[in-house]
């Protein structure tokens, strides 16, 4: 399986990460590297195989459905880059 | 007392005790020895008020009479644990100036037996990388140098501060995390001693997440002993950590009796990898010796998945953290992009990410991003989760043979050089895992000693890996070893 230059503008857009065009032949290639590295997986025999869920045998825990913390917008929003009138702030989204 | 920042924890907890020497004196050593060691660039944030209010605490609370032992022991903070109020970035730039309002477990937990904060440690960003070199923050430097050379070698990485810090003497003791060896490799290219606890046994509350079903974090020590102290006020169950074992912490320092009579240690053939240098083949040799010599039964075991463990963890690891990492969107906290006119909110997350993920974490989140995406979910990501069943297996079915731990070398090599590998490809660079990776795989215990060094003078270190939940037995049989190596050099000051 190779990646091109597209698959690689696709990730990344999914990724949500910017890069600029000139740079994707370059990225294409590093997956490629990772990918043909992790390719090796499909050498082994996992038929019957139960995928990993939990490394060490455990329930998740329980607990009671009751509010135990909040009352913390200050501190919720003290390292925003943008917050206003006790909200978030970001670009608009909607027109 | 001279020399109060090479002391043990074990040493000056005693010390304390007795009246020997006070936390402030003790704390002010390690922040003079801080002060004068920039070249390593271990310490990136130093936090001198909260170290000498927190050593002035511990020494009213150590004369009142019950003091735990870590009270007073100044420590190095990794830059992944979150300490409220002190930058904690990860060693990224995308979470620049980012102060926490709250406290890690782990550190609340130091903080109440009464350790001291003396800063933040390097480490690479967001703990992806073997070498320090991917941190925001510039490399740290290892202490150690090749002999007759002053080439400027990486401390191993993640943790690459930590392991420079401790083997450099400007702390007691560091916290570490390890993700697929970040506190076994770089502890093994400094000389020092490290610990991954069986994953659960320490809570990952407060801990910047990078793989979360992978993520441990244990201490970074001068010894064994200190290992053993350390660890246990690191530990416990946490409510807050939906993965945190409900289990009690024993006294890991009452169980080291250093007696492995009767022991049997397992030997797996296939860490015996094609191309290894000669001097790993010769540390593991002797390290077998010395565990026989010290009464132990030295088998053979097979570890048949062992090659496709770093190809698993290159598909997990990166998964989790493609996951993980889509929280840092330039709306809550850190870095958020310029914005040009009429760019929306796409372009601000594009834009805000491209800027503040530095290149290794970028590939790793869009690595991660296609192991997951439609089409190849199955192919990849399930294939791997597959795989690590088989590798955790292995393990089970040895320990079901009676086998009480495993003896491995801690890394492939000796620290190399910073800038060595940057021409190299990434697969290479990810080799330095390859003794280290299975255990955060299967979730075991794993500790790397110093126990030799190499021709040019730099240290090498064995890994033990234990049974899940005996981290007490397994730092016995790392106590056993640690005393029939011997391990004394230091590096020589040039900082």
């Amino acid at each position: 399986m190779s990646i091109d230059k597209d698959t690689a503008a696709k990730v990344a857009k999914l990724a949500r990460i910017r890069v600029e065009a000139a740079d994707l032949p370059a990225l294409a290639e590093e997956f490629n590297a990772v990918l043909g590295f992790i390719e090796q997986l499909s050498e082994v025999d996992v038929e019957g195989v139960e995928p990993m869920v939990s490394v060490t045998p455990m329930r998740l825990p329980r607990r009671v459905d009751v509010v135990s913390d909040g009352g913390q917008q200050a501190k919720v929003l003290a390292n925003a880059p943008d917050a206003r009138e006790g909200f978030f702030a970001v670009p608009k989204v909607v027109e | 007392m001279a020399d109060l920042n090479k002391l043990t924890i074990a040493a000056a907890r005693d010390a304390l005790r007795k009246g020997d020497v006070s936390s402030a004196e003790l704390t002010e050593a390690c922040l003079g020895e801080i002060e004068s060691a920039g070249a390593l660039n271990a310490f990136v944030h130093n936090t001198p008020e909260i170290a000498r209010a927190q050593a002035a605490a511990a020494d009213a609370r150590i004369k009142a009479g019950d003091a735990p032992d870590m009270c007073g022991i100044p420590l190095g903070i990794k830059d992944l644990f979150c300490t409220k109020g002190v930058p904690s970035q990860a060693a990224s730039n995308i979470l620049k100036g980012f102060k926490p309002e709250y406290e890690s477990t782990v550190t609340s937990q130091l903080f109440d037996a009464g350790a001291v904060m003396l800063g933040k440690l390097n480490m690479d960003e967001f703990a992806m990388g073997s070498s320090n070199e991917t941190s925001a923050y510039g490399n740290a430097v290892n202490p150690w140098r090749r002999d007759g050379s002053e080439a400027a070698l990486t401390p191993g990485g993640s943790s690459g501060g930590s392991a420079s810090a401790v083997a450099a003497d400007l702390c007691l003791a560091a916290t570490g995390t390890d993700t697929g060896g970040s506190i076994r490799q770089p502890a093994a290219f400094t000389g020092i001693t490290g610990i991954k606890p069986t994953y659960g046994r320490v809570s990952r509350w407060g801990v910047v997440a990078f793989a979360s079903s992978l993520d441990q974090a244990g201490p970074m020590t001068k010894d064994v002993r200190d290992a053993a102290i350390m660890l246990e006020a690191m530990c416990g169950h946490d409510a807050k950590d939906s993965t945190s074992a409900d289990l009690a912490v024993p006294n890991f320092e009452a169980m080291l009796t250093g007696d492995i009579r009767g022991k049997t240690i397992g030997i797996p053939r296939e860490y015996r990898m094609d191309g290894m240098p000669e001097e790993i083949e010769k540390l593991w040799a002797e390290g077998t010796e010395m565990l026989k010599a010290a009464g132990a039964k030295i088998v053979d075991i097979s570890l048949p998945h062992t090659k496709y463990a770093l190809p698993t963890y290159y598909v997990i690891a990166p998964a989790e953290a493609s996951s993980n990492l889509a929280r840092y969107d330039g709306v809550r906290y850190g870095h958020r992009a310029k914005l040009a006119a009429g760019d929306g909110i796409t372009e601000m997350y594009e834009k805000t990410r491209a800027e503040g993920f530095g290149h290794e974490v970028q590939r790793r989140v869009m690595v991660g991003t296609y192991v997951l995406s439609a089409g190849f979910y199955d192919a990849y990501y399930n294939r791997a989760r597959k795989v690590r069943t088989l590798i955790k297996r292995d393990f089970e079915e040895v320990f079901a043979t009676g086998v009480d731990a495993i003896l491995t070398p801690a890394t492939p090599s000796a620290a190399f050089g910073l800038g060595e590998m940057s021409e190299a490809d990434p697969i290479a660079m990810y080799l330095n895992d390859v003794f280290t990776v299975t255990v955060n795989l299967a979730g075991l215990p794993g500790i790397a000693v110093p126990t030799g060094t190499d021709s040019q003078g730099l240290p090498l270190g064995l890994q033990l890996i234990g049974r899940p939940w005996e981290e007490g037995d397994l730092l016995n049989t790392a106590y056993a070893l640690e005393q029939a190596a011997g391990f004394v050099a230091k590096p020589a000051k040039w900082w």
